[in-house]
């Protein structure tokens, strides 16, 4: 009986597999009719679409080509190609102000905070999913509720208390690096749970109890069964996540000292008392800007397939 | 589902099957005790799976909130910042000072708190307004679309601080590209404008607000047009509907239940936005551009009395849960009456 099981179990898993590319790919099928629009319709599009377009392109074209101008071209007027093209600004940014430092920084932060928030979200959507139990709904509303809370309010007090856990137990929060990571990974938490249990609940209870039928634990059925599935859902949510710390300027600015210091409040160092160096600014925030740029370009297809499962149904 | 046929006591535990059981699990001699034990088990699972989240949660959002409650209750002032336990109470003292419109402290709140919702309904129904039309018009795939999506995703997956940087940077007075197009090139203006000061500051706030919150709005009903049925435009094309009539009666209702919780987030996100203006106009906001978020930092920064900072904070709390605890009750309603309109139509 047991070895039939598990047998049919990988037969099983390829059916499911196959069960929500499906959906995905249905999904990704609707729309409205296949004859073709009215004319109407098409010049609406072409010039709405446009405008959009130009409205989107131009500052970062502006950013694209002031960052490959020498100094004289953004210190007078602006112009809309350089003088002369030079990669000087990208060889200058990084002595200017220690660029790789707070990159570096960054780096940790955002990386760090983006891993426990998404395994902490996989867990407690899991249970918010696939478990009812007392409170389940207060857990819900209050996590989301917590998206209401302006930054400012709890700005100070959060200080205070990473203040008073240094100095009652020696551990650095204020300053260090794992503060941050720690104020940033519950910043995504609320969304992050809020997405996966929407995700996890698109999912067919039939697929975990069959894996639980197999001898799977709970923590087995999870990671062998639900977090395939919600591949998509879960990448979604660490685009989100790792964005999220990336760019958070408020509580960098209070919470972090010259060694610790991210990109987000080290960009202010081009500005000097006189001069702003815009040419290397804008070289600056294009550097910053690839990583996240890029890869939320590369996984914004997971990002709508996530959406479309777990957050508009 | 396995689970249903468990008629166990464990029901009053809530509705739906409780945890996923494992069959098999049959009680064997002495099984009394060892079910009582697994079940205290099983129904400890959940609560020790939410833990870490829970353990996150207290110490960063609801710890602090209380924190910062019992502070707006004090009398915080530069004195008694290295112990503010120690600060005296104040009782509603502090609340009375930031409310007292005839005082400039209180004139300042309610002029700040009026530019913010200003800004938000702005803000907010501008980038509803664009982000719905591009995922319209964009339902249908054409030449492009792939590109034209990457383009307009990219102004959001900017990092904040790099996208209000390249706007202050368009935005100057003297070498912005604003003012060059505006004023050098198209002759629109007498003068060249200031942006980032002055009145142009609301502006200048809501289209760089806008320029990197629309495409937000562009992802989420994109997404949310995915789960339209294609059998409800296939249907109507055959009744003789088309494209504008199709959008009004049946992807606009579709849209509402994703609108509900669009709207709402976004009027979240906007109203309590403090990297946009702080990273735009610095540390000294001009008053046109004076949001709550920003203005509240400065008043417990500037004169170092965090308690009237924390009064505002809580007033801005307690503002925010009264629009969304009147908004969600109204807009369920509305959608399940426009709901079942569209179905009877």
């Amino acid at each position: 009986m047991r070895e039939s099981h598990r047998r049919a179990q990988p037969h099983r898993r390829a059916q499911a597999r196959a069960r929500v590319r499906a959906r995905v790919r249905a999904g990704r099928r609707s729309g409205r009719s296949p004859t073709a629009p009215p004319r109407s319709f098409v010049w609406t599009r072409r010039v709405v679409l446009s405008l959009l377009a130009v409205f989107a392109a131009v500052p970062v074209y502006a950013m694209l080509t002031s960052s490959l101008k020498p100094l004289e071209d953004v210190t007078g007027q602006f112009r809309w190609w350089p003088s002369e093209l030079t990669i000087r600004p990208y060889i200058d940014i990084w002595h200017t102000v220690p660029l790789a430092r707070y990159f570096l920084n960054s780096i940790i932060v955002a990386g760090a905070a983006t891993g426990l928030s998404v395994a902490i979200a996989i867990v407690s959507a899991y249970a918010v999913s696939r478990y009812r139990f007392r409170g389940r709904r207060l857990f819900t509303v209050t996590v989301l509720s917590t998206q209401m809370f302006p930054g400012i309010l709890f700005l100070l007090p959060l200080f205070l208390i990473y203040v008073n856990i240094g100095n009652a137990t020696g551990i650095a929060l204020y300053g260090s690096r794992g503060g941050l990571i720690l104020t940033y990974l519950t910043f995504s938490l609320p969304f992050s749970i809020w997405m996966l249990v929407g995700y996890f609940d698109s999912i067919p209870r039939g697929l975990d109890e069959a894996a639980r039928v197999d001898g799977c634990g709970p923590i087995g059925a999870l990671l062998r069964v639900i977090v395939p599935a919600a591949t998509p859902g879960i990448v979604a949510v660490a685009i989100y996540a790792f964005m999220t710390a990336w760019s958070e300027v408020l509580f960098a600015s209070v919470m972090t000292n010259d060694t610790t210091r991210t990109l987000a409040v080290g960009l202010r160092g081009y500005a000097t008392q006189n001069d702003v160096y815009w040419n290397q600014v804008m070289a600056a925030s294009l550097v910053v800007s690839v990583p996240v740029v890029a890869g939320f370009l590369l996984l914004q297809r997971y990002l709508v397939a996530g959406l479309t499962a777990g957050a508009v149904k | 589902m396995i689970t249903a046929v468990r008629p166990d006591r464990r029901g009053r535990s809530g509705a739906g099957g409780g945890a996923p059981a494992a069959p098999g699990g049959a009680p064997g001699p002495g099984g009394r005790r060892r079910r009582t034990l697994d079940r205290l088990r099983r129904g400890g699972l959940p609560y020790l799976f939410l833990l870490p989240a829970l353990v996150m949660e207290l110490l960063v959002h609801i710890v602090p909130m209380l924190v910062g409650i019992a502070m707006s209750f004090k009398e915080l002032t530069r004195f008694f910042i290295s112990d503010w336990s120690g600060a005296p109470w104040a009782g509603l003292d502090n609340y009375r000072f930031v409310v007292d419109v005839n005082r400039p402290v209180g004139a300042a709140l309610l002029q700040s708190f009026g530019i913010t919702c200003a800004f938000t309904v702005l803000a907010v129904g501008l980038c509803w307004l664009l982000g719905a039309a591009a995922a319209i018009l964009m339902q249908d795939p054409f030449r492009g679309r792939g590109g034209l999506r990457a383009l307009f995703l990219t102004p959001y997956a900017l990092p904040v601080y790099a996208s209000v940087i390249i706007w202050a940077f368009m935005f100057q007075h003297d070498n912005g590209l604003v003012n060059h197009v505006l004023h050098d090139q198209l002759g629109l203006t007498d003068q060249p404008s200031f942006w980032l000061i002055g009145d142009n500051s609301f502006a200048a706030l809501v289209i760089v607000s806008v320029w990197r919150t629309w495409p937000f709005a562009f992802l989420i009903l994109m997404a949310g047009l995915q789960t339209i049925p294609r059998e409800l435009y296939e249907a109507s094309a055959i009744d003789g509907a088309g494209v504008w009539r199709q959008i009004r009666h049946i992807t606009m209702p579709s849209l509402l239940p994703v609108n509900q919780v669009l709207v709402l987030v976004l009027f979240l996100w906007t109203f309590n936005d403090f990297n946009v203006p702080y990273v735009l106009f610095g540390r000294s906001a001009p008053s046109a551009g004076d949001l709550i978020s920003v203005h509240i930092y400065q008043a417990s920064f500037v004169t170092w009395n965090f308690g009237t900072g924390s009064a505002m904070s809580v007033l801005l709390l307690a503002f925010l849960l009264v629009v969304t605890g009147l908004y969600l009750p109204l807009t369920s309603r509305t959608r399940r009456r426009r709901g079942h309109d569209a179905r009877v139509s």
